[in-house]
């Protein structure tokens, strides 16, 4: 059951990435070049996505739990620490050179430009890079 | 390096687009009850790390049919230009992975979701990877 509705969520995600043009690197690039070619498209689906994100949540946060989970697991963290400064940093240099954040990047995949086949397995390197710099700094700290 | 192809400004479509993505986010809290973004979704969608990490590749799984179905449903092919330099292509996707990790979300997590929850620490992630993404390509495509 949750395989399928994940695969559907996904689906419909993607879906809208590509109806957004949102799945075209030259057009995110385009939206972050004020002073050139500049294309506001991003920022409507920004909007669009947001927006119906709040109403949304509105409506689904009336349950008491999910339908198929047990609980609703919403971050609760307010504190802007140094990890949240880099990593939103060095994740908006990445994204200006490339024009690709993860969503998109796993719906070019089947579409296999050279620069995705490049771009999809360093992203995942990366990730897994700062998953073991955070695991050995919390380990770090239970330990002391 | 920037490929500086002007794309036309799509402010329906890409509406359009943007409320899909909102209500596959939606659908996401309303059956697992987690935050759709999808660097936390990539990081949780292997055995190892999570119990519940069956539906995150499933959900990946949806991404990247996407544009399958969108191809065959509309039988013409889906338009994007990747960037051809694969040395840069590979710094932005380590950048992109590491900092959607180290910075606990990207457009999706702290963009769509985190703004929808209204939360500062999200809306702070995104003044951030915003503000790096503009510079980044304000330097690569006016000043290099």
């Amino acid at each position: 059951m949750g395989i399928v509705f994940g695969f559907l969520a996904g689906l419909l995600f993607g879906v809208g990435l590509i109806v957004a043009g949102m799945s075209d690197p030259a057009k995110v690039l385009n939206f972050l070049d004020v002073f050139g070619s500049f294309d506001p498209s991003l920022a409507f689906v920004m909007g669009g996505a947001a927006i119906t994100t709040f109403v949304g949540y509105r409506l689904v946060w009336l349950r008491e739990k999910p339908l198929l989970f047990s609980d609703f697991q919403i971050p609760r963290r307010s504190d802007i620490d140094s990890d949240l400064v880099i990593g939103a940093a060095a994740f908006g240099v990445g994204w200006g050179i490339g024009g690709f954040c993860p969503g998109p990047a796993w719906t070019a995949l089947p579409l296999s430009a050279p620069g995705t086949l490049v771009f999809l397995p360093a992203m995942l390197a990366g990730m897994a890079l700062a998953t073991v710099m955070k695991d050995r700094k919390t380990g770090l700290a239970s330990s002391s | 390096m920037p490929i500086e192809i002007a794309t036309p400004f799509t402010p329906i479509a890409s509406t359009i687009g943007g409320i899909m993505i909102g209500l596959s986010a939606v659908l996401v809290m309303a059956l697992f009850g987690r935050i759709a973004g999808i660097s936390g979704i990539t990081t949780g969608a292997l055995p190892m790390r999570r119990d519940d990490w069956s539906w995150r590749f499933a959900f990946v799984a949806g991404l990247i049919a996407a544009p399958l179905l969108v191809q065959a449903v509309t039988g013409s092919p889906v338009v994007q230009t990747v960037p051809g330099n694969l040395a840069a292509m590979a710094l932005a996707g380590l950048f992109v992975g590491f900092g959607t990790v180290k910075g606990a979300g990207c457009t999706s997590g702290h963009g769509v979701c985190g703004l929808a929850r209204l939360s500062g620490r999200s809306l702070a992630a995104v003044t951030i990877f915003m503000a790096t993404a503009f510079a980044t390509v304000f330097i690569l495509r006016h000043i290099l």
